[in-house]
């Protein structure tokens, strides 16, 4: 066999796959001999083509006579063949049907709920032991995640809730206009946003917000083995790392919820005073007539229960991150998806719950 | 006689299906510097974690002293565990925390000393590894041999009579490397810790190991034990020669 010419990664070759094809037309060939006097440049595009050459020798039993390769192929090629390919390491590939798959995300469907209620158990255990004073984490930590998601969010938090006040005033007014009744524009907005809306959008912006940053930094000491190291100093990671973070948001999301609804009122007044020709102390008194302390707390009560599903669902997917980069964004973003969902899903229920009762 | 201090009985390790090494038999005692040795990739890393009880053996136990590690509850398996310092080969040191407040971590939580004391010893220790004077710096701002060393003052924080380092060489120049290893005998002669080390550095494994296992990626298993120097005379086995020697004889 001789090669002549360039044979490099940017020459235009077709490689050896056809000839390799031919020669298994030939069974009797026994034994190979390469030629390489009229090869001009080589490179690992080269070694590659060698390299399926002796492994089609090899399958068809042909001996190969390496000695004529010029010193650097052959000590190249001996460096490639020194570490044998390990056996079961190269990953299998293979097709796989949709029965297959269904059947697949149905098992790992029970594992990831298995996996959640693990995680919740643990929480809980951890809470005790909290609350019995031997769980240990450093105050500092808190302090810091306080500060985090607390003064550092408040930008955010009152854009979007003078926006969604805003937006409910809007909304509210032109529905009301049409029976003249704008006067209850404050009502409206007072009460959409201290039982519903400010918890609901302080919930969505800390879990894209928060929740996405606790599973990215859970799941960096993961990939760092940080975790591994905690674990042999004996410290418990769930109360080390998880604790914190959660308390942290527990604290704030209630002080969070309240700044939302006090903003939401503040953009209902402005759609109010500036486009509906209701004055400000007429739209002050009709809120506080309208909104009564039962509707703020219920709405600090789910701010504080989104606090725990946004931590839950931040934390517990930093927990599960595998150890790469891409692991941690993926931990990120469903971080983000879990805690809308968990958001969205307990609000129905409180709601449902609370309507039920009267409350 | 001197003391078993871990033991392995009959323990194959495997991440879910794919089995890493199986058959693994052999005893750390009292004392000893181990080497855990082998090429890339053989398991030597996995090994150490399986030691440290951060992942269950698949099959087989670990003994520490006379307690099986996962024969017990949880919190006597802590008991056993909170005797040994471990060094990552990451170095794993909290990155949101100073090189000092990593040292300190493990002895504010494992004893009662004050704040001023505690800092006395992080400093101690800092110097022990050469990084005197690196209390404030965080792990992002010093280099990846520093890493190491700091880890290496972590894993020694609460003088653990056994320590487990994960290449603790790797990333350190000659003269470090020999001072490291004149760090870890001295902390066997004078606090009779027991060192499980994994290792590539041949000079360091013949100057101050006394015992090893030597793991072998192909049979998944282990091929070899026993001292280095002798090993390196005696053994038959071609693949445990050509590792000790560089592959200088064939
Ligand atoms: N988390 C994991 N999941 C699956 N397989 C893994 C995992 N970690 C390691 N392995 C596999 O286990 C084998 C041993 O890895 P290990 O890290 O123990 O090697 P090592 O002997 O420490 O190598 P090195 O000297 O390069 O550090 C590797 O072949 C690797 O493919
Ligand atoms: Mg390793």
């Amino acid at each position: 066999m001789s090669f002549y010419g360039n044979w490099t990664t940017g020459s235009f070759s077709s490689g050896v796959e056809e000839l390799l094809l031919r020669l298994d037309n030939h069974p009797k060939i026994k034994k190979l001999t390469f030629s390489t006097k009229k090869l001009d440049d080589w490179d690992s595009f080269f070694m590659a083509q060698l390299i399926l050459i002796m492994d089609f020798a090899k399958r068809k039993k042909i001996t190969i006579d390496t000695k004529s390769l010029p010193k650097g192929i052959q000590g190249l090629l001996e460096l490639a063949y020194s570490v044998p390919e390990r056996e079961g390491a190269r990953k299998q590939k293979k097709k796989t049907s949709w029965i297959e798959l269904i059947g697949n995300s149905l098992l790992s469907a029970k594992v990831e709920l298995k996996n959640l209620v693990t995680f919740l158990g643990d929480l809980i255990q951890s809470s005790f032991s909290l609350i019995k004073g031997t769980g240990r984490f450093r105050f500092v930590d808190l302090m810091t995640y306080i500060q985090d998601c607390g003064p550092a969010s408040l930008p955010i938090v009152s854009l979007i809730s003078f926006l969604v006040g805003l937006i409910l005033a809007f909304v509210g007014a032109l529905q009301l206009s049409l029976f003249g009744a704008q006067m209850y524009l404050a009502d409206l907005v007072g009460l959409g946003m201290t039982r519903e809306m400010g918890a609901l959008m302080v919930g969505i912006i800390m879990a894209g917000r928060t929740g996405a940053s606790y599973a990215a930094q859970i799941g960096t000491m993961n990939v760092n083995s940080e975790i591994d190291a905690l674990k042999t100093m004996g410290f418990n990671p769930m109360e080390f790392l998880v604790m914190p973070r959660m308390l942290a948001l527990i604290l704030v999301m209630p002080l969070l919820c309240l700044y939302a609804d006090f903003m939401g009122m503040l953009g209902g007044a402005a759609v109010a005073i500036g486009l509906f020709d209701i004055s400000s102390t007429e739209y002050w008194t009709r809120t506080e007539l309208a909104v009564q302390l039962k509707d703020v707390l219920v709405g600090l009560f789910k701010a504080s229960i989104f606090g725990i599903l946004i931590a839950y669902s931040g934390c517990i997917r930093g927990m599960q991150c595998g150890r790469s980069a891409s692991a941690v964004g993926d931990a990120a973003t469903s971080a983000v998806v879990t805690g809308i969902i968990f958001i969205v899903i307990s609000d129905s229920l409180i709601t449902i719950l609370f309507n039920q009762l009267g409350i | 006689m001197t003391q078993a201090c871990i033991t392995i009985k009959k323990m194959t390790m495997a991440y879910g299906d794919f089995i890493i090494q199986r058959d693994l038999d052999f005893k750390i005692n009292q004392g000893d510097i181990f080497v855990i040795m082998g090429g890339s990739g053989c398991g030597k890393s996995t090994l150490m974690m399986h030691l440290i009880g951060m992942i269950v053996p698949s099959k087989g136990d670990i003994y520490y002293g006379k307690e099986n590690l996962w024969g017990s509850n949880a919190s006597n398996q802590r008991l056993l565990l909170n005797k040994t310092g471990v060094l990552f080969q990451s170095g794993a040191l909290l990155s949101s925390m100073t090189l000092g407040e990593n040292i300190a971590l493990p002895i504010a939580e494992h004893t009662e000393l004050n704040k001023k004391n505690i800092q006395e010893i992080v400093d101690y220790k800092l110097s022990l590894v050469g990084l005197a004077g690196f209390s404030d710096f965080y792990p992002s701002e010093i280099s990846g041999g520093m890493q190491k060393r700091a880890g290496l003052a972590r894993a020694m924080a609460l003088d653990p009579e056994i320590l487990f380092f994960d290449e603790p060489s790797a990333g350190l120049d000659p003269i470090s490397s020999k001072l490291l290893d004149d760090l870890i005998l001295s902390l066997r002669d004078n606090l009779n810790a027991t060192i499980v080390m994994v290792t590539h550095e041949l000079a360091s494994i013949f100057a101050i190991g006394s015992n090893s296992v030597f793991l072998d990626p192909e049979s998944k298993t282990m091929i070899a034990e026993g001292d280095p120097k002798k090993l390196l005379k005696t053994s038959q086995d071609e693949r445990v020669i050509k590792f000790l020697s560089r592959s200088k004889k064939k």
